[in-house]
């Protein structure tokens, strides 16, 4: 018998190590676990084919094993549709639009922890487990939720997981926050989990191959890729670009560029077709400004504030001012200008291990 | 946790007799039917008697059944059968939109490769009209394949009209009867039927076993090529273990068939009353009377049908919606949807298909489980709210 104070809970099983462990670890744990496969997205049967990594039909496979090793129902949801039209069209739309986009946040957001959240109460569970190195804890003080990196600070996953609701935190847990990388793979090899010693996804889930040009290609056609002129900031044209989405802010190379100082990509110009191209020194920025800002640690930013930004998940964090600016969106003021500020990215705030909030970069200053 | 199983459109259990009669086959008796010698001669017999009682159960001749690998391949022979060995006379085909995918993914493969189809659409009851099937056929129409009873509403189709009008125009009729033997009775003598296609893993006996009647002197070409097995209708050493079970379990449909039949419809009405009784806001879809004796499918307003599904299942009880088929993607049913049925309620749709082996005490579990559910994920359906407020002021 379970006892009533565990309850249900669902976890999002992916197939791989992560999930698979956080499963096990909740049903040694005394809950009554559900697990759930999203399947996501379709991939191409060519025989060639890479398969793109995550929900293909062998992670699902892998996922329902897992399930049966455990000894925990397993169910397939389908949330096709939804992933096309809020994650897919998102990144196409983003990079058409000249911005990089992070689907990995917006599938938390619109995804995870939205529909498949809503599914798994609708299955009578308390709360939906996913294998994100984070931590979720209730502030007595504050009466807040707040969310904080994963102990394990090479995997922390916090980054993607900005734009969560108190609403969604109070039902979901992280059953791997406490632990790293290295204690799960452990974990994973002594309950005898058949995903062990599964590699690791690394690329974009519904790209196979990271090949992003030939991905763009397909849905909407070679015509997106218009060659036009890499400029200056002054407007001199240095070059030739073989179609704006090939680019991204802070690339260096595939610029062709015969210059004696290398050059980077600083903005895409949609409008004009071009590459705005500089030397490293212009690539810098003091600052940026984001929008669609979510905070956690409180409801909102009331005045100016100091606070560490991480604007790509890679990135080791810079020190920053914070402020309100119009309509909800934020100020952030650089200590130290950073390199490569990206529209389309995240910029996530910090204060220790706790996460502020965060917003998407509209643009760098 | 107490299991019910109300699944058996999608599959049945071996009925016990079937399994008893089966197993002298596969070590004792295991010869090749078509060997000359007491191996091959001594399962002769059976195959024969075992032909005999599938025959009976249709009221056809012996001759006119032959045994196949399941149900879907005998409508794959069926369609491309007659498409193939007519070919010169026309290449026109009628169906309806509710057909299984086995019927409708074979019409659309032949599309592929010229042939015309008609898809006749049915109405919010799932019954085609019988002056549009008149009015579809041409000279070039070779071939009529309309089922017998639909396997996700259980709606009866009116075979001995449709089959009449197929004989005015000599064309041929094929009828996927999967689901309607053994519940319906069938009697090939006055039905104008040219061919029946059957199931065995509906009917209590193992999956990978199936059969065939054709009318004597219907042309087809096979599709699978070999031995002169089945009167060179069908090559393949014959599943002597199945062909058995599939005999066996034709006779019990027989010597049963009206206490199965009774049993079942007031299981299933019982199952139907009390939902209505404890429920609001639920629809039958599919013909009120005209019907399956152990199909029920209800849409439960306002709610997911996957959803209902799952919370059932979790609680033991074994219910579909869609065919099991393409359950993979729990997409809402193109039968659904053919009988005009709005989008939201195709997507609550359950089905209780009930057995041989249901009883009253599963009947009561599921009363008492279902409503709960329901009202749990009504309490948080945004749609159920939106009903309710607009309904209050």
């Amino acid at each position: 018998m379970v006892p009533k104070e565990k309850g249900r809970v669902a976890v999002a099983m992916s197939g791989g190590v992560d999930s698979s462990t956080a499963a096990a670890l909740l049903k040694n744990d005394g809950y009554e676990v559900i697990g759930l496969t999203m399947h996501l997205w379709d991939q191409k049967l060519d025989d060639q084919e890479d398969m793109g990594r995550c929900c293909s039909p062998e992670d699902i496979r892998d996922a329902r094993r897992v399930a049966d090793q455990i000894g925990i129902p397993h169910y397939v949801v389908n949330l096709r549709q939804a992933f096309e039209e809020e994650v897919v069209n998102y990144f196409v739309e983003a990079y058409l639009s000249g911005r990089t986009p992070n689907p990995c946040i917006r599938c938390n957001d619109r995804i995870k922890f939205w529909r498949l959240l809503r599914k798994a109460e609708e299955l009578g569970a308390r709360a939906l487990a996913t294998g994100h190195y984070a931590r979720i804890e209730l502030d007595p003080l504050k009466e807040r939720y707040v969310l904080r990196r994963g102990v394990d600070r090479n995997k922390d996953q916090s980054y993607f997981l900005f734009t969560m609701t108190q609403d969604q935190m109070a039902r979901v847990l992280f059953p791997l926050g406490e632990k790293s990388k290295a204690e799960v793979r452990q974990q994973a090899l002594k309950l005898g989990l058949r995903v062990a010693r599964k590699r690791e996804s690394q690329e974009i889930c519904f790209i196979p191959d990271d090949n992003y040009r030939r991905f763009m290609e397909e849905r909407k056609g070679k015509e997106i890729f218009r060659p036009g002129e890499i400029v200056n900031r002054q407007g001199k044209v240095l070059g030739f670009h073989r179609g704006l989405h090939s680019y991204t802010v802070g690339q260096r190379r595939g610029l062709g560029i015969a210059a004696p100082h290398p050059h980077y990509v600083l903005a895409l110009d949609t409008c004009k077709n071009q590459v705005v191209a500089g030397r490293k020194e212009e690539l810098m920025a003091n600052g940026l400004i984001a929008g669609g800002v979510n905070w956690i640690s409180f409801p909102k930013l009331e005045g100016k504030m100091e606070a560490w930004v991480q604007i790509r998940y890679r990135h080791p964090g810079a020190l920053a001012v914070i402020s309100p600016g119009d309509d909800g969106k934020v100020m952030v003021d650089l200590k130290i200008p950073q390199k490569a500020v990206t529209p389309g990215q995240a910029a996530v705030f910090y204060q220790g291990d706790e996460v502020l909030g965060g917003g998407w970069i509209e643009k760098a200053f | 946790m107490r299991r019910v199983y109300m699944d058996h459109n999608a599959t049945t259990p071996v009925h016990p007799e079937v399994l008893a009669a089966m197993m002298p086959f596969f070590q004792d008796q295991f010869g090749n039917a078509s060997s000359i010698h007491w191996a091959g001669r001594e399962v002769k017999k059976y195959l024969d008697e075992a032909r005999e009682k599938v025959a009976a159960l249709l009221n056809a001749s012996p001759e006119e059944v032959i045994f196949t690998g399941c149900g879907t391949e005998s409508d794959n022979m069926a369609i491309k059968g007659v498409a193939f060995a007519l070919r010169e006379r026309g290449q026109h085909i009628i169906t309806t939109q509710v057909e299984h995918h086995a019927v409708l993914h074979t019409c659309q493969f032949l599309e592929k490769i010229g042939y015309k189809v008609t898809y006749l659409p049915v109405d919010g009851d799932g019954l085609i009209d019988l002056e549009e099937l008149r009015r579809s056929i041409t000279d070039e129409t070779v071939l009529i394949t309309i089922m017998f009873a639909n396997n996700e509403t259980g709606t009866i189709f009116p075979v001995q009209e449709i089959g009449e009008i197929a004989r005015e125009r000599g064309v041929i009729f094929h009828t996927d009867s999967v689901q309607a033997v053994g519940k319906l009775p069938i009697d090939l003598q006055r039905l104008p039927v040219d061919i029946l296609s059957l199931s065995g893993h509906k009917l209590y006996s193992p999956k990978g076993i199936g059969a065939q009647y054709i009318r004597k002197g219907t042309k087809m070409t096979s599709l699978i090529h070999g031995g002169a097995q089945e009167r060179n209708r069908r090559a393949g050493t014959e599943n002597i273990p199945y062909i058995i079970g599939l005999g066996k379990a034709s006779e019990i449909a027989l010597r049963d068939f009206q206490k199965r039949r009774t049993h079942l419809t007031a299981l299933r009405d019982r199952l139907h009353q009390e939902f209505i009784q404890r429920i609001p806001h639920v629809q039958l879809n599919g013909h009120a009377t005209q019907r399956l004796p152990n199909t029920l499918n209800l849409s439960f307003l306002y709610i997911e049908g996957e959803s209902l599904l799952l919370n059932l299942d979790l609680e033991g009880i074994a219910v579909s919606s869609g065919s099991a088929c393409t359950s993979g993607s729990l997409e809402p049913s193109h039968v659904l949807l053919a009988m005009g049925i709005p989008h939201e309620i195709a997507q609550s749709a359950i089905r209780f298909s009930l057995g041989w082996n249901n009883t009253e005490e599963d009947v009561d579990y599921v009363v008492e489980v279902l409503p709960r559910i329901v009202q749990r994920l009504r309490d948080i359906s945004p749609l159920y709210h939106k009903m309710t407020s607009t309904v209050n002021t």
